[in-house]
């Protein structure tokens, strides 16, 4: 088990030594509402904090998640291919979306942990 | 799903209690405070539609009577439709014209015992009441029905639902409208609607709009349906939302209305912009709307390139997104005529990347309306 950071953007990232998954929370599969597709990342792409990693289709619009720190993909979920559906069913486990391999952790000091980011979405109701 | 720019507050339809009650995502449309979705969510809220029955509020449309000996002769003269040919008791779905042949807004004109029945747009409806009064003269009177309340039960059990509050309404046929009592309330019925399905819009008065709506949702087979499944909906049906697949750059014969103006319409050619418009509908225009079907999964949304297979520009989505009947994405939208045949391969320039589809026959869910 790695540690878990949150951004303000509503992604999730679980880090384990070099290596980070990364994921939308559960509070914005909801906000999407129903996904139909998602556009991830091609191995090898580099990602900047903050810049665009991947984009998630729900049946009203087209929404995009952002890398929570830079890093290299190293693996995208092949599952959200077949079943994009996975992001409602379990966005913080199965629904994940890219592996980076990071590089620069210094980045992750900006991002929360769970109690900050359940007190963001609390507010935010 | 966007509406016109939004200036101050947001105004309420005789339902907005209730769709707050049934925890409705509320947004702004058309300048209406409106439920884009409910609790289940856009994905069933369509595939309920079109396995049972939806109930939609579509008060924000415009309801209007125009009154006046000859009012269809008159009305021709801001619309390509054949009205005079109108029988009473139905209805026919028209655009509003420019004089250079762009479309101001579609609605529908129904022909009733001494006036005709229009519905028009919400985002449109004042500059279109404006736009008549202007053309028509003092010798005929609209009358703004601001105190009537429309909803929309859409699906292939919606027939069976009316049939226990309106007897008589599930004889009527598709595109005819009657006056009767719908559970008691005095209503105007229409087998009408903009989903593909059989169905019926019910004119109710604003204050019997909640309890009618509320004895319809009582009834099993009705669940409520926002205005993201009815966007959908009409998309599978092929049908236009204006200010997307329709507007002023766009005329009847580019938007492939052509079905909706009669043989005589055209010889006489009495209409805003019916040069430009006969014209067209009898050379072909430059560019036509199409159904599109992208190959993959990737929806496409308006305002996505149309490319041909070696990358020239040839038009853009106008609606796209997500069919879940289909279980995959469509769209429509304009290309220039060369293209516009069925099985003709184009590209779609979707987040940089040259998406490979299809141009496709629409409707791509089939139309179930009740013909008799």
């Amino acid at each position: 088990m790695g540690t878990r950071y949150f951004t303000k953007d509503h992604e999730w990232i679980e880090v384990d030594g070099d290596n980070g998954t990364v994921g939308v929370t559960n509070y914005a599969q909801e906000q999407l509402g129903d996904v139909v597709f998602v556009d991830l990342p091609a191995k090898g792409k580099k990602l900047t904090q903050k810049g665009e990693a991947a984009v998630v289709e729900s049946v009203k619009a087209a929404s995009e998640v952002y890398a929570p720190v830079s890093g290299e993909v190293i693996e995208s979920n092949a599952a959200l291919a077949a079943n994009p559906a996975l992001v409602n069913a379990s966005a913080e486990k199965d629904g994940w979306f890219m592996k980076l391999k990071l590089t620069n952790k210094d980045e992750l000091k900006g991002l929360m942990d769970k109690a900050a980011y359940d007190k963001l979405v609390a507010s935010q109701h | 799903m966007s509406g016109t720019t939004e200036t101050g507050p947001l105004l309420k339809t005789p339902l907005n209690a209730l769709h707050r009650e049934l925890g409705g995502k509320m947004v702004p449309f058309a300048g209406y405070d409106m439920p884009v979705q409910f609790p289940d969510g856009i994905l069933r809220e369509h595939n309920h539609t079109r396995t049972a029955a939806g109930l939609f509020d579509v008060s924000h449309m415009g309801q209007a009577h125009l009154y006046g000996a000859g009012a269809d002769v008159a009305l021709e003269r801001l619309v390509p439709g054949n009205l005079t040919g109108l029988a009473p008791g139905r209805i026919r779905y028209t655009v509003f014209t420019n004089e250079q042949g762009g479309i101001l807004d579609d609605l529908t004109v129904g022909r009733a015992d001494g006036y005709l029945l229009i519905v028009v747009n919400a985002a449109c409806k004042d500059a279109d009441y404006a736009h008549m009064k202007k053309h028509l003269g003092a010798d005929f009177r609209l009358d703004i029905l601001a105190d009537r309340a429309l909803l929309a039960l859409q699906g292939p059990l919606a027939a069976k639902v009316i049939a226990k509050f309106a007897p008589a309404a599930a004889a009527m046929v598709f595109m005819s409208f009657a006056s009767m009592k719908v559970a008691g309330f005095d209503c105007v019925v229409a087998r009408s609607g903009y989903t593909g399905e059989d169905g019926y819009e019910i004119s109710v008065h604003s204050r019997d709009a909640e309890k009618l709506a509320r004895l319809l949702l009582a009834e099993p087979e009705v669940k409520p349906i926002g205005l993201g499944a009815r966007d959908s909906l009409r998309l599978e049906a092929g049908l236009c939302l204006y200010g997307h697949d329709l507007d002023t750059t766009t005329t009847p014969a580019e938007g492939d209305l052509g079905w909706t103006i009669a043989k005589r319409r055209r010889e006489e050619a009495s209409f805003p912009g019916a040069k430009v418009i006969v014209k067209q509908l009898a050379e072909g225009p430059k560019r036509i709307r199409v159904g599109i079907l992208p190959s993959g999964r990737a929806p496409a949304r308006e305002g996505t390139e149309i490319v041909d297979t070696k990358g020239n520009k040839i038009g853009v989505i106008t609606s796209g997104g997500f069919g879940p009947t289909v279980n995959g994405p469509v769209a429509m939208g304009y290309v220039a005529r060369d293209f516009a045949k069925h099985e003709t391969e184009v590209g779609l320039v979707v987040r940089g990347t040259t998406l490979p589809a299809k141009v496709a026959p629409m409707p791509f869910v089939p139309h179930h309306y009740f013909k008799g």
